[in-house]
């Protein structure tokens, strides 16, 4: 697919060509400012672009999808629901309060499947920071999507858990064959993750490298002390936009 | 630097101590009680000293008898509990014409364009001009009965209403509006699923403030348009020259203030109850 957007005299973003294979995992890194966000929205349908399109599975996607599943860097939980509330939202928005409560074992499911049973009837303001994230990838999972959009899901945590996070990612989305496009500002949780990591540069935002990422799955954590992680790290370092971080 | 159990004995004792100042360790209602104390304490001085006459400045000894006086006939169904029913009453209907006018027009001006182009500067302007100088207007519009009343306490709480509705409207962040579209929600979902419940914080701070404005509005009606309420009672007692009625009089209209704002402020712990308030009222 490609896609190149502009408003209001500025190129936000320029002759951006993505390709994800179905259950494949691309990262997207780069600079703030260079329409990561902007390119997922796109994505997600919520913003149409201004010229080129998005195909998903065959079909051109001209607004929001049901196979797209979205995640942000804050939880976004609604602290008038208790957990479990919050990972029926979506179920209850498309289909009405009964399919919410017949989907209610599956939210059940998915919330142990996290490591949160027993949290079921907490309310977000009970939840770490950890656990309200892990609640809103349940959120996002519950509508089974084939998609997953992950606007830096994890940056808002600590490192140990954001290490487990990313391992649960990980294991989610090969289990689901679920393909993911993670913006993210790590470069090593890029690379532990992805298959493909593209660089993309500011003004215009645009992509400046594609590096396919070689290492076996499932990944471990151990991987990142192996000397061909550090290399895909360092050749992804020296094609980072080193002007914008200065 | 590295310390060596057996080189512990070089290094000087490093325990501090800590001064807490004595305001910090008093609980906070025995703080309250100490401060209203020392301005009880200083008035009766002041009042004993002679220096001031006490037709200006009751003793709150005086003042004190006269709460007693006022709540007897209160509390025994006297005129002035008339004269409170009549004020609690025009305060009543005053808040809820309030809360329904000022929250259709904050959904109006938080969730429509022309709410927010064209009706909320003009509502800027009204609110800018004193509302207390229309009370003579509305008296000669509606005449000396609670209906006058009534439409100044309304007027006067219509607008921190309006203000906290549109703005609660306003209140949930790009993210989670991201979230409703990517799920698809009508923007009538939305509305009442996210953009309403986020913003109920906000719509309860503007009717805590309302609350406390209807009083002084029923008030200021009374005093200006004459009546049987409180106010009216207020100014006889004042053109007599009884202070001491004024006092007492003051502090019954603040319970009922309190009790207003209070049970709005219940209401909000009820409804809102994710949502932990401060007790100032800036939701």
């Amino acid at each position: 697919m490609t896609k190149s957007y502009s408003g209001r005299n500025f190129v936000a973003l320029e002759n951006i060509d993505l390709d994800l294979p179905r259950g494949s995992f691309a990262s997207i890194i780069g600079s703030s400012g260079c329409g990561k966000s902007t390119l997922l929205k796109i994505m997600a349908g919520l913003t149409p672009p201004t010229s080129g399109s998005v195909m998903l599975a065959g079909q051109p996607v001209m607004g929001p999808r049901v196979e797209t599943g979205m995640m942000f860097q804050q939880a976004t939980l609604f602290p008038w629901l208790t957990a479990i509330e919050n990972v029926l939202l979506p179920i209850g928005i498309k289909s009405g309060k009964a399919a919410a409560e017949q989907a209610r074992q599956r939210a059940l499911d998915l919330l142990s499947l996290v490591g949160l049973s027993g949290f079921d009837n907490a309310y977000p303001s009970e939840l770490s920071g950890g656990m309200a994230q892990r609640t809103a990838m349940c959120r996002m999972l519950i509508t089974d999507p084939e998609m997953l959009l992950l606007d830096e899901p994890f940056s808002a945590l600590d490192e140990l858990t954001r290490d487990f996070m990313n391992m649960e990612l990980q294991r989610i989305c090969m289990s689901r064959q679920a393909t993911a496009l993670l913006v993210t500002h790590s470069i090593s949780e890029a690379v532990i993750l992805s298959d493909t990591v593209y660089v993309m540069a500011a003004r215009p935002g645009r992509i400046v490298k594609r590096l396919e990422i070689d290492l076996p799955r499932p990944r471990t954590l151990d991987m990142m002390t192996q000397p061909e992680f550090g290399a895909y790290v360092s050749e992804i370092r020296n094609h980072l936009d080193k002007g914008a971080f200065l | 630097m590295t310390i060596a159990t057996d080189r512990q004995h070089e290094f000087p004792e490093t325990v501090w101590t800590q001064r807490v100042s004595l305001i910090n360790r008093l609980p906070q209602p025995v703080a309250i009680t100490l401060l209203v104390f020392a301005i009880l304490a200083i008035w009766q001085l002041v009042a004993l000293s002679g220096t001031v006459s006490p037709i200006i400045l009751p003793s709150p000894a005086r003042t004190a008898q006269d709460i007693v006086e006022v709540g007897a006939s209160l509390f025994t169904g006297g005129y002035v509990f008339g004269a409170f029913l009549i004020t609690l009453q025009e305060v009543i209907i005053s808040f809820l014409m309030a809360t329904a006018i000022g929250a259709t027009l904050g959904m109006i001006v938080g969730g429509t364009a022309f709410g927010e182009r064209a009706l909320m500067p003009v509502i800027v302007a009204i609110d800018t001009m004193p509302k207390v100088a229309f009370a003579p207007l509305f008296l000669s519009w509606l005449g000396f009965g609670i209906a006058s009343k009534v439409a100044l306490a309304t007027f006067i709480a219509l607008f921190p209403i309006i203000v906290g509705a549109a703005a609660g409207l306003h209140a949930a962040d790009e993210n989670a509006r991201m979230l409703f579209r990517s799920i698809g929600a009508t923007p009538w979902q939305t509305l009442v699923r996210l953009r309403i419940p986020m913003g109920l914080p906000h719509f309860f701070t503007g009717l805590k403030i309302a609350a406390i404005g209807v009083v002084g509005g029923a008030i200021t009606g009374e005093l200006v348009g004459g009546g049987q309420g409180f106010g009216a009672l207020i100014r006889v007692a004042a053109s007599q020259l009884d202070t001491p009625r004024v006092f007492s009089l003051i502090c019954y209209l603040s319970v009922m203030g309190l009790m207003t704002f209070g049970l709005v402020a219940w209401v909000q712990r009820r409804f809102v109850f994710w949502h932990r308030s401060s007790s100032i009222g800036n939701g």
